[in-house]
Formats: structure tokens, sequence, C-alpha cells
């Protein structure tokens, strides 16, 4: 760095040392999203002090920020001009920082329509390993100079390296937001939702619970109106909490116990036979489960319609959380791991357990 | 075979023109006759790819027409320890295909099947060698289209798209090729086959996926593509506007951006462009305007007319006194004519043209402009400059006569100077032509040799022994240490308020 950076030389001092001891570390944000992938181990190393967005300038439509700073402060600087990030994150706690939020990887209520966090990363600063910063990426949309190693830094859990900083791409807020909810049986909402996905109506995000519909509709004012129109059914205040409800898993359908399962599969996938409670997401393509099924059972089905399973809350952690990999791709998977984290500190086994 | 190669090969004996005969004679063994070929002549066709600046004969081209043929190949020529080069339809501008003469040239062009269009999950599953337009063409009856459309989309493959992660001109709301790919299968240069990403929305693990993207061929041979299709928008809307300086373009643009609208494309082109496309397709341009801004809008009719009617006011309260509106087909096509000719139109003013590929924040276009004007006069060889205005990439055409003595030379350090310049504003050297063996040299302006280390690891990490299109995209920290090029921290130069350019 050309100028002093007490936090983040704080930092690569203790990477240094714990990759002297092979010393595993457990990289801490806000915490919120402890309770996602396998057991957390290892020394905690916080990232909270690396705060402060670094660069923002609307009109160029991408924000530069440090990996500490709290998703909630950045969503509030970019509402205030309008803008916000399309993919719509999960806080999952008061303290979700930035950083935490692209290492989960995880998207909200909009992805299927806007992309997913990796589709809005444009650049990442990280620290690997060896103590070395390394830049990817940058700070424009389009850029294919060398390998885009910061887009799997999304979703990696912190595995590949600690990112100090991070550029994503923005979005304008939608000029007008309308929700409207259809009482319909699991058949029919299946084909509505299949009708949405394919059709050229402003939908934004959609939730069926089981009995009730719902769909949100943005852009301009007249084309959410006559997406209204065609839609039907009634209209939600435009005060709702429901998408942030969904999106943080308040809603009184994220709160019965049991463990909670997210299936990842093709919009138009079938029903499928596995005994619990469903909630559909993504004109279709995110299926929470409710189910005392065995692993086993629910990746099985999963896979059986082109998808993968996730135990996403509430299961056990010692063994796979995530969707077994193929043994070839796997093995790609450590190469990677090694190439930055060849001690294998950074969150060991938080993704996999042989990661 | 397969397994027995898997992971020890014998140590290296004979010449790289020894081994490659060998593999020459392993293959003539089972490939059918037409899938190989070795006659002098026929390996003349594959000696460039769209950058004919560099050409190299190929040793040796096979054209595979299955996944598993290609996966035999490239197990025979790991054994062999013979470099393989992929190649689409080769209309790459970076040179990513360019052969090796010690080495295999594999074309994908016959693996050109469209295996199966989902309309119910927006996917349409197609061999590498399809054509970028053809997926469109096949998905149309069911009221969807692919929505990346590089300039050469009538040609070139959707195989080399993803090697290259190329662009075009809707970017800005529809994204690049890697945000439109769901899936990949491809052949590890084992010849094992894996599958990357899948029709539903993510994956589990690495985005490795995304890796593959732009990785120009060095990582794994793609042999099956599996993309996001859109509904085709209702309505589109094209405007026009001509502009008296590039500054009050420049802020026109970032105005349409500022009020919220992201419009499909939004592009600009400067003074010697403008005239060069209009002496040659006659589109109606402003001759006399320093700038055009063109802006596509598409959605819904309802959302369309409001969004066209803000984009016109805006255009006019920037200072255009001249805003055209068209909503027909003909209409927008011929809006569009002159913008989608601009680089034949060059051609036919010069000799030669050398098309560059630098992203800039677009807030310093204005000054980048200038710069590049200024570095014109210095080198004394004209540019002319067509700008994908909404996502910053720039492309100067600069033109120049191959057949004058040094001055393709000149034009390569011309443009050299732009991507430094590029860089040092805080943008990227290609925005979506790729690296290939064209910019190897202007990667150690970009990238700090601990992060040209990576991508090496990288590249070992997938291809352990070096043999997929080596010497491609990413230069040897030798190369740039002989270069002593001056690498760019903080999109900041040394001594940034000296004017060195």
């Amino acid at each position: 760095m050309p100028c002093a950076d007490p936090p983040l030389e704080a930092l690569r001092e203790r990477v240094l040392e714990a990759a002297d001891r092979a010393a595993p570390l457990e990289i801490v944000g806000g915490g919120s999203k402890r309770f996602y992938g396998r057991e957390p181990q290892g020394e905690p190393l916080s990232t909270v002090a690396l705060t402060g967005i670094v660069r923002y300038q609307p009109s160029e439509l991408f924000v530069t920020v440090r990996a500490g700073t709290p998703l909630a402060q950045l969503e509030a600087t970019l509402a205030a001009e309008g803008q916000m990030l399309a993919f719509e994150p999960p806080h999952f706690g008061p303290g979700a920082t930035v950083g935490g939020m692209v290492a989960a990887g995880l998207a909200g209520p909009r992805r299927p329509w806007t992309g997913a966090v990796r589709d809005h990363l444009l650049g990442v600063r990280v620290l690997d390993g060896s103590g070395r910063l390394l830049h990817f990426g940058g700070e424009v949309m389009k850029n294919v100079a060398g390998y885009d190693l910061f887009r799997p830094m999304a979703g990696a859990l912190g595995t590949l390296g600690v990112l100090v900083e991070v550029t994503l791409k923005l979005s304008p807020v939608p000029a007008c937001t309308r929700t409207r909810a259809l009482p319909l049986n699991p058949d029919e909402a299946r084909s509505a939702m299949g009708r949405l996905w394919g059709g050229a109506e402003p939908v934004t995000a959609t939730w069926y619970d089981g009995e009730t519909l719902y769909v949100r509709l943005a852009g301009e004012e007249p084309a959410v109106a006559r997406g209204e129109r065609r839609l039907g059914g009634e209209a939600l205040p435009e005060t709702t909490t429901l998408w942030r409800d969904l999106r943080e898993h308040r809603l009184p359908w994220f709160r019965e116990p049991g463990p909670l399962w997210r299936l990842s599969v093709p919009p138009a996938a079938p029903a499928i036979r596995l005994p619990g409670d469903w909630g559909v997401e993504w004109a279709g393509a995110q299926r929470w489960l409710r189910s005392p099924a065995e692993a086993g059972a629910v990746r099985h089905a999963a896979a059986a319609v082109g998808g993968h399973a996730t135990l996403f809350r509430g299961g056990a952690r010692k063994g796979e959380v995530f969707h077994p990999l193929d043994p070839a791709l796997l093995t790609l998977h450590q190469r990677l791991k090694a190439v930055f984290d060849p001690k294998g500190i950074f969150n060991p086994g938080r993704l996999y357990t042989q990661l | 075979m397969l397994t027995d190669t898997k992971d020890k090969l014998p140590p290296s004996t004979g010449t790289p023109a020894e081994r490659l005969a060998a593999l020459r004679d392993e293959l003539a063994g089972w490939l059918p006759g037409e899938a190989l070929v070795t006659r002098p002549e026929t390996l003349r066709a594959y000696e460039c790819d769209g950058l004919p600046a560099y050409r190299r004969v190929p040793g040796l081209v096979a054209l595979p027409s299955t996944a598993e043929e290609v996966a035999r190949i490239l197990a025979a020529a790991r054994w062999h320890r013979v470099p393989v080069i992929a190649r689409g339809a080769g209309t790459g501008l970076s040179g990513g295909a360019l052969p090796d003469p010690d080495g295999l040239l594999l074309s994908l062009a016959r693996l050109n099947r469209i295996l199966e269009i989902d309309p119910d999950n927006r996917t349409a599953r197609v061999q590498p060698g399809v054509r970028n337009l053809a997926i469109s063409e096949a998905a149309a009856p069911h009221g969807l289209y692919y929505a990346p459309d590089p300039s050469s989309q009538i040609a070139c493959s959707i195989g080399g798209n993803v090697a290259e992660n190329a662009g075009g001109v809707h970017c800005l709301k529809y994204g690049l090729t890697v945000n439109n790919v769901v899936g990949l299968r491809m052949v590890t240069p084992c010849g094992e086959i894996l599958t990357l990403g899948s029709e539903a929305l993510d994956a589990p693990g690495y985005d490795l996926l995304a890796l593959l993207h732009g990785s120009e061929g060095m990582l794994g041979v793609i042999v099956e593509i599996t993309v996001r299709l859109l509904p085709r928008p209702e309505s589109v809307a094209v405007l026009l506007a001509a502009f008296d300086t590039i500054p009050a373009a420049a802020e026109a643009v970032a105005a349409i951006i500022g009020a919220g609208i992201v419009p499909a494309g939004l592009e600009m082109m400067d003074n010697p462009a403008i005239r060069a496309a209009e002496d040659f397709v006659h589109a109606g341009y402003p001759v006399e305007a320093a700038a055009i801004v063109l802006v596509e809008l598409d959605g819904t009719p309802e959302a369309v007319d409001a969004a066209a009617e803000r984009v016109a006011a805006l255009l006019r309260e920037h200072g255009s006194a001249q805003v055209r509106l068209a909503r027909d087909p003909d209409q927008r096509a011929r809006l569009w004519a002159g913008r989608k000719s601009a680089f034949p139109a060059v051609g036919r003013i010069s000799p030669d043209y050398y098309c560059m590929d630098g992203t800039i924040p677009r807030h310093r276009l204005a000054e980048v402009l200038a710069e590049i004007a200024r570095l014109s006069k210095d080198f004394g060889l004209p540019v002319a400059n067509v700008f994908h205005a909404g996502d910053g990439n720039l492309h100067p055409l600069i033109l120049y006569d191959a057949a004058r003595d040094g001055e393709l030379e000149k034009a390569e350090r011309f443009g050299a100077r732009i991507l430094e310049l590029c860089v040092a504003v805080g943008g990227t050297i290609t925005g979506e032509h790729g690296v290939g063996v064209e910019k190897l040299d202007s990667m150690c302006v970009q990238f700090a040799p601990a992060e040209l280390e990576c991508f090496h690891a990288v590249k070992r990490a997938f291809d352990p022994d070096g043999l997929l299109n080596p010497g491609k995209a990413v230069p040897t920290l030798h190369r740039c240490a002989e270069l002593g090029a001056m690498h760019v921290h903080d999109g900041r130069l040394p001594h940034a308020d000296l004017p060195r350019f």
C-alpha cells in the first residue's frame, strides 16, 4: 500500500503469524452468518476495523467499500442516492458486514431477475495466506484482463483469503414498487410462477407459502400498473415489509422449529416429493424445506431434478452442509484453495471438510 | 489409455517436432480422415484469428465432432506433451487462438449443434461451435433470445464467447457472457469431463463457472454450454442526439444514468467516427457534431414510453440541439446502422486500422479523449473513437498503413500508450477482446508481480503440464521485468501529476 494502513497491517501480521504456526483462523465480520456452513473453527480474525466507503460517485454505478463496513451503513448511503445492491442481500443480523455478505454469497428475493452477488462483484482486494495483498478485477463493468479471480470469492465463505475491499456494481431503485397477493393451490402457484418466469411483466420477486402467491412488481409506474391488472389478486400496501421479512427469514413460516433446507433447482423443476413444509421463492428456483427427512434423501431429490441442496440452518454442522462435489471437481477446489491458502489457515472446513 | 495417462506421464523424449509427429500418427489411427488436417496448404487456413497481424502455421489441426473425441485428443496430446490451442470461429481480436507450429490446433467448429431449447427454464444447451446469433434464432419461436451480442455475432461461436467473456452493446443492462451462462461442460487436460454450474441459479462450491469465463482456453476445453435466455422485449426505442462538444455528450450520458435509467444500449461516437460512418452507410448522422449519443431503451411499451420521454428531455437539457426518436424497426435500424458499421467504415478511409479495447471510468471520458487526441498528434496517426458509453468500454481505432515501414509498430506503441492511460485513470487494458498475445505487455502495467504469480498458479492448478494454450493471456514475470513496464498502482502512476503522455 502507498500509505500506512494500520488495520490492514495488523491483519497481515496476524495472518503471517498464524501461517507460521499453521493455526486456523476464523474470519469474522459482524458474526451475523456464523450459523451458515459447517461449524466454524480457529482463532477469530475480525475484519471490523476495515471500515469506510472508499469511492462512490453515483453516476458511475459502482461503490468501493472496505470489507468490515456495516452492510446497513452501505445500503443507507446508497438509498440516499436512489441506488441499491440489486441482489438484495440478506443481513441475518444487525452487524452484517459487506465482506461477510460477499463471502457468504447469499442473494435475496430479486436474484432471479437481476443476478447474484458474483454478478455484481467487480473487483476485490484480498489478503492471501502468504500475507500478500492481491487486487483482482477493478471498478469498471467490462474487464477481461487476467482470470476473473474476484468472482469465486463470492460464496467461498472466506476459505480463499481475507476480503479487504470490494467493488460492487449498483442499480437504481425502481421508481415504483407494488405487491400482489393471489390465493392459489400449489399446482396453480407453480404454473403462475412459470408464466411469470417466461413473461415480460416487470416481476422482481415471488414468494409462495403453500396458500398464497405473492408477487412483487417494480419499474416505471405505467408498466407496474399493467402488470398489476394482468396479475389480478389483491394489492398489499406499499409499506409492506413482506419482502424484507422474507429476505431476513423473519416471516412466521421461517420461525417454525426444525432443520431448514435450501433447494436450488431449475425454476420449472416439478414438485419434489419429500415430507415437510415448502416455501418457494425465485419463481420456483429456490425452495425452502422444513423437513425431518434424511440428508441423503433431500440431496438425492434435489439432484434428481438438476439442482442441489444445502442444510441452511438448524441442522447438524459436523457433516457436510453443502451438496457434496464430484471427486474430480473437489480436487480442483483443493488446488485452487492451495493457490491462495497453502497452509490451510482460512476458515478450514467451513465450506467442505476437505477445504 | 485414458486412465493410464491420467496421473503419470512418461519422461519427455524427442524434439517438439518428433512429439507432434507421434501425436499425428496416433490421432490418424482413430480420428476420421477429414477430422485431421496435415497438408501444409490447408494448415495455412488456420494461421491467424481475427488479429491478422500475428500469424503462425499450426503443426496439426484436429476437428473433433463429439465431446468424447475432444477428451481423447486432449489425453493423447498430453501423453505426447504437445500443446493444444482451442479455436472457435477464429473471430477473436487479440490473437487468443494464434497457433503454435509445434502444437495441435483444436477446432471446435464441428461441435455445432443446438442440443436443447428449454423454454420453461429459459435455457439453451448448445455445443461450443454454435454461432452466437444462431442461439437467438433458435429461441425466437418461443419469444426468447440470448442477450450478449458481440459485433461479430453472425460469425463468432459461443465457445469463443465464453473463452473471451465477450461483451457487446447491451452489457450495461444485460451483462457480459459470464452473467448469461448458467452451466458448462469442460474437458480437463487429462481428458476428464467436468460439469460446472447447472440449470439451477447457483451451484455448490467455488464459482469455477465464472473463473472459466475469459480464461482464453488456458484452463480447460469447453464442450457444452447452457445459456440463459430472456423474454424478447415487447417494445424498443432508439434515440440519437448530437452534441457540439465531447464533454457535453459525456455529461448527458452521466445524467441519464444518474436519473436512474438503465438503457439497453448507450453508445457514443466522436466526429471522425461519425464522418466515416456517414460516408459509408448514409445513416443521416450529423457530420458537424463533435459527438453523437445513441440510447436504446427496451421493456414494456409503457416503460419505454416513459423512459424515452425522460431521456429526450435530459439530452436536450445537456445541450443537444437535435434529438431523434425511432420506434419502428426500420427507423431504429437506420439510427443503429452508422454505429454498427463504424469499424468497416473506418476500414474504408484507411488502409489499416488497429482497434483498441480499454475500459475507463465513465467520468474520465473527456480527459481521456483529449489525451488520445494529443497522442494522435505525437504519433502522427489519426484516431476515430467508438465508445460503449454506458459501461465505459472505449474502442479507439488507430488508422495506419501497414505498407509503410514501421507504421504497424508505431500503431502498436500508440495503442499500448492508450491502454496505459486507461489503467492510469482507473480502468483496464481490455473490456471485451481479451489479452491473447496482443496485450501481454500491457498486462505488466495492470497487474503487480504477486497477482501475475497467482494467475500462473491458477493455470497450474487446472493444467499442471502447461499444455493448454501456453504463453497466452498472462505474461511471464521475466517478460515484465525485461519490458521494464511500470505497474500502475491503485490507478495512479507514480508522479501522476507530471505530464508523461
